[in-house]
């Protein structure tokens, strides 16, 4: 038996396992931006922007429902701030769960300053203030730099999630190293979905939607291939997806989640929808496998 | 620091008298639950199952019957091992688990703000949620006790001593002296667990003798730290990044390409 089947669980449930999707996905989205900021061409526009707003959406969205998830959500910046000792900062670079709070921010923030500029490149914004930080990160060398940063933040928030389920020692999430690389394949390609379904709508070109389609169908591969590193080197642990995961794991992600949608590569639309189906039962898999866990314990008496 | 403090618990003793529980739910007010009706198990006399955010200390009934008039029960009064290296502590992003200067581990309830990771890295199944407090809680060591220079409610209730409090050098020195007088009686079966500052996690400083493995008693054999995993978990998550960064940039100047043969066909 592994060591950690001691371990008990920490109730990550209904909260963290949207946020676990939203998060990757909104990574994902700007990291794609950020792609066609640097290398994209004019028409490429809309799909840039629109990946702006899923990832300024997004972020807020994953910040709140940390938040919420908190025992005490009023404390939600002990994770930022030293609460006795304001303004020093708390941050443990060992731990994904105090570094992640920083890249959520920071995330957050580059996100929303990307997505202003991108209103302002629409001519959509009202408030003088927000139409002048706007206009400042718009079509320029520094929305560039912001897009870099901002991309790498997307990535990382995509991943972390990921690493820090690995640096537990709870059972499936701390018998693998690979949740973390599995979690950025997925906000790849969930967040490639969200565009190729939202992009239409912002005006995106065939030509911008096939390059999407394209990586999307790449990604899918890659995530694919991570899966199945992921399953084997929990092969000691084998007898955890002889359960109702298990199922779920090979029907929805596997089958719903990835299969049929590289089978509907020539249907990026219904692909898409595929993806971000898969892209949630993933997260609820990975989660809920090992919460389940511990009711098996309880019910053994260790 | 000043002089290191912890628990011996010598299983073989326990009586399973639950005065532990007891002594710890009295002097740190722990809530009762579900209205303080106590859910039976039902098929064994260990009702409270499992530590968690309100219940400290447990004394573990694990039944080895291979039939009616043959077996045996062990009893172990489990509690939080207070790490020498302790995986909560690592991980708290509040800062709110500390090292005392007894060299014992405290979550400060004031500054938690229940985010649950260190549930998720103790690798004994220790901290869990308080529902009263909405913040994650586990044994003191009575820190509130041991600055008046009181042992901990559990050990100075314990009837048999079979939980003993004080300094770790002289507990590791009376564990080893109870070993000895163990394996000389022909109980071959017994061994500290947890004893050694070399061994997993630099020692615990509540530590056990048994007599039987680890696991039987629902201990880890070899409990490490959760940050073993972050150096390569992060390593495939950057190289993952890394390949589908590759692959989006491929794929647009493939676009491009594609763009320039189409026109200078055209």
């Amino acid at each position: 038996m592994s060591d950690t089947f001691f371990s008990s669980a920490p109730h990550w449930t209904w909260f963290i396992i949207p946020y676990f999707f939203i998060g990757g996905l909104a990574g994902g989205a700007y990291f794609l931006a950020a792609i066609l900021e640097w290398f994209g061409r004019p028409d490429d526009r809309p799909v840039v922007r629109t990946g702006y707003d899923v990832a300024a959406v997004g972020a807020i969205v994953s910040g709140l429902l940390l938040t919420v998830d908190l025992g005490q959500p009023l404390r939600f910046w002990h994770m930022l701030f030293q609460s006795d000792n304001l303004p020093a900062i708390i941050f443990k670079p060992w731990s994904p769960i105090s570094f992640g709070a920083w890249a959520i921010l920071l995330f957050g923030l580059f996100s929303v300053l990307s997505a202003l500029g991108a209103r302002a490149e629409e001519g959509r914004l009202k408030n003088p203030a927000l139409r002048a930080v706007g206009t400042a990160v718009q079509g320029r060398a520094l929305a560039k730099v912001v897009a870099a940063v901002g991309g790498l933040f997307g990535f990382f928030v995509a991943g972390y999630t990921g690493v820090l389920l690995s640096v537990t020692n709870r059972p499936i999430w701390a018998d693998s190293p690979w949740l973390g690389a599995l979690f950025v394949a997925s906000g790849a390609s969930t967040g490639a979905a969200t565009l190729i379904l939202l992009a239409p709508g912002r005006g995106a070109t065939a030509r911008s939607l096939a390059w999407l389609s394209d990586f999307d169908f790449k990604a899918l591969i890659v995530e694919l291939l991570i899966l199945v590193l992921f399953i084997a080197s929990l092969w000691p642990i084998r007898q955890v997806w002889v359960s109702f995961w298990g199922v779920l794991l090979l029907v929805g992600v596997v089958g719903a989640g990835i299969v049929a949608p590289l089978r509907l590569h020539a249907h990026p639309a219904r692909a898409a929808r595929w993806v971000l189906f898969g892209g949630f039962l993933l997260r609820v898999t990975t989660l809920l496998a090992s919460e389940g866990i511990e009711h098996y314990r309880v019910a053994l008496g260790l | 620091m000043g002089q290191a403090l912890g628990f011996f618990t010598d299983t073989t003793i326990c009586i399973g008298c639950k005065a532990c529980e007891v002594a710890c739910k009295n002097w740190n007010q722990l809530p009762a639950e579900n209205g303080g009706v106590r859910e039976m198990s039902g098929d064994s006399y260990d009702n409270t199952q499992k530590l968690d955010g309100i219940h400290w200390r447990h004394v573990k009934f694990i039944e080895q019957f291979d039939g009616p008039y043959n077996g045996r029960w062990l009893m172990m009064s489990d509690v939080c091992k207070h790490c020498v290296q302790a995986g909560c502590l690592e991980v708290c992003p509040t800062g709110a688990i500390i090292r005392t200067q007894f060299d014992t581990v405290v979550i400060q309830s004031d500054v938690c703000n229940g985010c649950r990771a260190c549930i998720a890295a103790c690798p004994f199944g220790v901290i869990d949620m308080n529902p009263v407090a909405g913040t994650a809680q586990k044994c003191t060591l009575c820190h509130d006790r041991l600055e008046v220079g009181l042992e901990p409610a559990c050990a100075k209730a314990c009837p048999t001593d079979s939980i003993q409090f004080g300094p770790i050098d002289e507990l590791r020195e009376r564990a080893q002296k109870r070993l000895t007088q163990l394996h000389a009686m022909g109980e071959k079966r017994a061994q500290l667990y947890g004893d050694d500052p070399k061994g997993p996690l630099g020692g615990l400083n509540s530590f056990y003798l048994l007599v039987d493995e680890p696991e039987k008693y629902g201990l880890p054999r070899n409990p490490q730290l959760p940050s073993r995993n972050l150096k390569k978990a992060g390593a495939f998550s950057a190289a993952s990044a890394a390949v589908l960064g590759l692959l989006a940039v491929v794929g647009l100047r493939k676009r491009r390409m594609d763009d320039m043969s189409g026109g200078s066909a055209n």
